[in-house]
């Protein structure tokens, strides 16, 4: 793959390296234990009964068949489920959602569970699950988002996106002398990562230990803490490894506390692992969206407004709203820019945070109308956004703490061989008669920090420790963090023990957002770099040391030894240092996360382009994406092997929202009725093709230290459009729903 | 767990002497047991019929017809060189259902008794028409909603006039792989016309079938390019003596209950020179009486154009070797290796 990064600018000997993941072999050979494979003596197996409906009540439960079946030790229903302190309808931490933990016997959507039996077995348990059989008074259900009542979202907190409006709006509709107004639609995704949602639960007095796949310990443990009264030091999770979150594993989910309340309740471990249709309802989803995109250009194709409006689903309690609209901002430079969020209440389980939540549903919408608007001016479609090109953030002027945007458009189209492409659709077929068509879209990602805290220990050998509670969910953490953190100490990184994914370590903070390399890495840079202090301290006071009396110039660490600044002939290796003193660990501790100063100072996004090749029969209009390559400025890159893996994922991502996911409700009943891999599509390798991914250059000295940005979700952020535009290209339908069927181009 | 007896009878007499009122016969598991999983079917007895002695075989009979045991896999079938030379529309067909691994475990005998894949199957109440309502059939059930039959393999087979040899407490019979298949009813939830405790034995291919084998594909249209259900699928042969058609068959897949051939269309492309137009004119008459329901009209046109293009596709000739994306409108693409 080509890699357009000079190495040599690199810090350190570690970072800029594409390194094999360290624990590649214990994955492949199965050394590697999830959650699901932990199972203690004395284990009870849980399965819940998930409604069939999806609103109304249930009337009864056979709870006695249930007891009956052979192995069956315990059937919770909402009759004798024991007190929970924490209330469900409460959210205890910043990213909670209201849970459904048996509180009562309505139905809130389907999916949702109704009971919980626990068994010897788990086959034990799964019959008794079936043998509860429950009834239900049903009411009609509201799963349509186009018939439901909308409602405008009252921002504020998480769920609740603000929106924005700069300039004035109706001016910029009023100068336009074309425009475009259209409506795309996106469809209910479901996370689905490859290990489904488990838990095993053992409580020891009132110290409760869970292993549970999170993407936040700390914020999980203490969120656990408060449902069960119980200090937050009490709570042990051991995480090593996910198999998959996509922002589904953030938060505690309601199946999870009911398993922890049947530990306590039996006094025994208890163990939960979700089945793959149970992943079709109480775990967070993409909601649905409308959005209405109104574009308007003047004589010169210059972007007069952006009115975006975005209508998505929620649940019928609570509220989290795909932030489509904010999709909009921060990317073209338009004289007015405006983000509405409306809501409407459907009868399923609250939507969530899903990879790129916002950006991924947003972008299509906008990168398909930014087409329309360019096919309106009678522009190539790059051509029209590099005019419309953003040198300060659009609405706020801030300036970018660093931009490559036109070096993505520019490589991305020059390896893709953009040029030449001709402006009208249906001209370009290939040997086989397909109907062949390119398309583009521009990818938009913000670069949060949250706050991470790290330890290192320097020992007396010369290796070294370093401790965060990070979390490893395939995107390849512990290999790169490990790279920052013995940059950080200037040792070899196979001289570098790295301990992640357990509560007890330091806060490793959220693997989220796109943000834990930055967050984390830099907690431990900052832990490294607090060791290097110390260690010059000592070597500056110390008389037997080169360095000795150097205290006012500072300390570079580079292969094990302390160097002065600037100056190569004074230095002294760690152990001799260390050794000297005794030789006990030097502990340092570090922590990062972003100044608000900075915060407001400068527009922090990673960027990227995404050019698109579709072949389409054009007869009987099945599609495939024969080529997708991808450009992205990301700042610093860490890791150059797992970087381009995890936006490779971001390009396949962007195959399936485009062509494939989707949830069908059945309206009667409001279940889904396509819960299960052959009926949920993602795409499966003869659909995944001529990938290509380049990294563009980018130093930021602003975003933090390090300079990292970020490239977790930013692949799948113009890939839909760029999808999308790519077969109106190819056929010169515009087809304004996601997933694009074969029926929708047959009935064009 | 529920309990179920599991037996593995090792002759025909003590496989049938097994069986019992709510037993079920396990191939390859693939269906059955995804279905016991979810309590769809919950048999009370498995009647595992891997160790039945010569059920492996694939012969060609003295009459000169191809006879495959019941128990041979379908990956073993869709690469016996001799098979796939003499049936290439069939191997294709195989080929582009399931997965690798699916078609490895599956049986022949599985596979044409596979069930039906309605969506609303384990709900209560549900509306028959929510979700993908293209995968409903829109000919054979005067209107009424059914899934179709899902298997790709019947579909060439009912073309080349395949039967299927039974046996059961009364003996041993044949039936038409066409009359296999039945639309369920309130009364009668069968999806075959097999009786309860009739157990496949063999299928057969008649000794006229190989002689389509230079004019002979299967097309299927799916919404993923590959390990998907058929949208509409077609087997299309013929055989093209002095450019003239002697003989046609057409098969279209996944519109009805059954497989869905056409004896209008082969006749009418008797004796006609190979074009577009009497082709299209076949493809009309092949969806005669096709009904929409829950919206799917497109699914009718959608199953003109594949019965048509599969007619093109079959006049141009059977390819020299299977397409690394078999029965795929992608199929022409060679470079890659197949990955389904
Ligand atoms: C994810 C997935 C995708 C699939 N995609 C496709 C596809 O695209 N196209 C396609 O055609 N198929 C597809 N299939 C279905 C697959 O072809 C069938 O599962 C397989 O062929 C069944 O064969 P088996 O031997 O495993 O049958 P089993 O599961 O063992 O049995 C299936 C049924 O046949 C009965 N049976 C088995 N043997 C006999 C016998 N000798 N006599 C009488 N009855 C018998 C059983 O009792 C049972 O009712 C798919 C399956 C899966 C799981």
């Amino acid at each position: 793959m080509p890699d357009t990064l000079d190495r040599t600018i690199r810090f350190g000997s570690n970072s800029g390296q594409p390194m094999t993941r360290r624990d590649g072999i214990a994955k492949v050979t199965g050394a590697a234990t999830f959650t699901a494979d932990n199972t203690p003596d004395n284990v009870l197996h849980a399965v819940y009964v998930p409604a069939t409906i999806a609103r109304g009540r249930v009337t009864s439960l056979d709870v006695a068949a249930a007891e009956a079946h052979p192995g069956v030790t315990h059937v919770l229903t909402p009759a004798n489920r024991p007190h929970l302190h924490g209330d469900p309808e409460a959210k205890p931490t910043m990213f909670s959602f209201r849970i459904e933990v048996l509180q009562d016997d309505t139905v809130r959507y389907a999916g949702q569970p109704v009971a919980m039996v626990l068994g010897e077995t788990l086959e034990a348990a799964t019959e008794g699950a079936r043998l509860l059989a429950p009834t239900y008074e049903m009411a009609p259900p509201r799963v349509d988002l186009d018939r439901a009542e909308p409602y405008d979202v009252e921002p504020g907190g998480f769920g609740r996106p603000t929106g924005a409006s700069h300039g004035d709006i109706d001016a910029g509709h009023r100068a336009a002398v074309k425009s475009v107004d259209v409506t795309y639609s996106t469809a209910p995704q479901y996370h689905n990562a490859m290990e489904t949602h488990a838990i095993v639960a053992a409580w020891d007095g009132d110290k409760l230990h869970l292993d549970v796949p999170t993407q936040a310990l700390s914020m999980s443990c203490a969120a656990y803490a408060s449902f069960f009264d119980i200090p937050v030091e009490n709570v042990t999770i051991n995480s090593p490894y996910l198999g998959g979150g996509f922002g589904s594993k953030a938060v505690p989910i309601g199946p999870n506390i009911l398993a922890i309340l049947a530990a306590r309740m039996t006094g025994r471990p208890v163990k939960l692992m979700l089945t793959r249709q149970q992943m079709f309802g109480p775990t967070g989803h993409r909601g649905a969206t409308r959005q209405r995109l109104r574009l308007g250009i003047d004589e010169d194709a210059s972007l007069t407004v952006i009115d975006h409006d975005s209508l998505s689903e929620t649940s019928s309690f609570d509220d989290f709203h795909e932030p489509a609209a904010g999709a909009s901002q921060g990317l073209y430079a338009a004289g007015a820019l405006r983000s509405v969020h409306r809501g409407a209440r459907l009868d399923i389980g609250t939507p969530g945070a899903m990879r790129a939540p916002g950006e991924a549903s947003g972008s299509a919408a906008l990168e398909c109308a930014m087409d329309e608007m360019a096919e309106a001016a009678g522009m190539d479609p790059l051509e029209f956004r590099l005019k419309n090109y953003a040198e300060t953030e659009p609405g706020t002027g801030r300036p970018y703490s660093s931009k490559a945007l036109r070096d993505c458009y520019l490589q991305g189209a020059e390896r893709f061989g953009w040029a030449g492409r001709p402006l009208a659709p249906r001209q370009m077929r290939d040997e086989n008669g397909l109907l062949t068509g390119w398309g583009m879209g521009t990818a938009l990602f913000p670069c949060p920090m949250f706050m991470a805290e790290a330890r290192a220990t320097l020992r007396a050998d010369g290796s070294a420790l370093f401790e965060t509670s990070a979390v490893d969910m395939g995107q390849g953490a512990l290999t790169a963090l490990a790279q920052i953190a013995a940059d950080s100490l200037g040792l070899p990184v196979d001289n570098v023990e790295f301990r992640a994914g357990h509560s007890s370590l330091p806060d490793g903070g959220v693997a989220g957002g796109s943000g834990h390399t930055a967050t984390a890495g830099g907690a431990l840079h900052a832990a490294g770099s607090d060791v290097i202090r110390q260690l010059g301290e000592m070597a500056a006071a110390d008389p037997a040391s080169p360095l000795h009396g150097a205290g006012n110039a500072s300390f570079v660490a580079r292969h094990g030894r302390l160097y002065v600044d600037g100056d190569d002939s004074r230095s002294e290796p760690f152990a001799d240092i260390l050794s000297r003193a005794g030789g006990a660990d030097l502990v340092g501790s570090g922590s990062a996360s972003r100044p608000p100063e900075t915060a407001a100072q400068y527009a922090m996004y990673s960027h990227g382009a995404v050019f698109a090749e579709v072949k389409v029969d054009p007869d009987l209009c099945q599609v495939q994406v024969t080529r997708l390559v991808g450009a992205f400025a990301a700042g610093r890159i860490i890791n150059p092997k797992l970087a381009d893996s995890q936006l490779l994922g971001g390009l396949i991502w962007g195959i399936s929202f485009a062509l494939h996911e989707e949830a069908h409700h059945d309206p009667v009943t409001g279940r889904i009725v396509n819960a299960d891999f052959a009926g949920y599509h993602v795409p499966v390798n003869a659909d995944v093709r001529g990938l290509e991914v380049l990294t563009v250059h980018e130093d930021d000295p602003h975003v933090n230290l390090l300079g990292i940005k970020g490239v977790g979700e930013i692949g799948i952020v113009g890939t839909v459009g760029a999808i999308g535009n790519a077969i109106w290209h190819a056929t010169g339908h515009r087809i304004r729903r996601f997933p694009i069927r074969i029926e929708d181009l047959l009935k064009a | 767990m529920r309990p179920f007896d599991f037996v593995r009878p090792t002759s025909v007499d003590e496989a049938l002497a097994a069986w019992e009122d709510g037993a079920a016969w396990l191939g390859g598991g693939t269906n059955l047991v995804d279905l016991m999983k979810t309590g769809a079917v919950a048999p009370t007895r498995l009647i595992d019929l891997s160790r039945l002695p010569g059920m492996r075989g694939i012969e060609v009979l003295a009459d000169g017809s191809t006879r495959i045991g019941a128990l041979v896999g379908n990956s073993e079938l869709a690469n016996d060189p001799d098979f796939a030379g003499n049936f290439p529309m069939v191997a294709e067909a195989i080929l582009s259902g399931a997965s690798g691994q699916i078609r490895n475990a599956a049986t022949v005998a599985g596979n044409v008794m596979q069930h039906p894949r309605e969506a609303w199957f384990h709900g209560p109440a549900s509306d028959p028409l929510a979700g993908d309502t293209g995968k409903l059939a829109v000919l054979g059930t005067d209107g009424a909603p059914a899934a179709v039959n899902p298997s790709d393999f019947c579909v060439p087979l009912v073309a080349l006039g395949a039967v299927v040899e039974i046996v059961g407490p009364d003996g041993t019979r044949d039936i038409p792989v066409a009359d296999l298949h039945r639309m369920p009813t309130a009364d009668d939830p069968r999806h075959t016309t097999l009786t309860p405790g009739e157990l496949i034995l063999a299928l057969r291919l008649p000794p006229e079938a190989a002689g389509f084998a230079a004019h002979s594909r299967y097309l299927k249209v799916r919404d993923r390019t590959s390990f998907a259900f058929a949208l509409t699928s077609a087997a299309a042969c013929m055989r093209i003596e002095d450019g003239k058609i002697a003989e046609a068959r057409l098969t279209l897949g996944a519109v009805a209950p059954r497989p869905w051939r056409v004896a209008e269309a082969e006749d009418l492309l008797k004796g006609q020179t190979p074009g577009p137009e009497v082709f299209a004119t076949a493809a009309e008459l092949a969806l005669d009486g096709a009904r929409a329901v829950g919206g799917n009209d497109w699914k009718i046109d959608l199953a003109r154009r594949t019965a048509l293009r599969a007619l093109d596709m079959a006049a141009a000739g059977t390819p020299a070797e299977m397409p690394a994306l078999p029965a795929s409108v992608f199929g022409t693409q060679r470079k890659e290796p197949a990955h389904a």
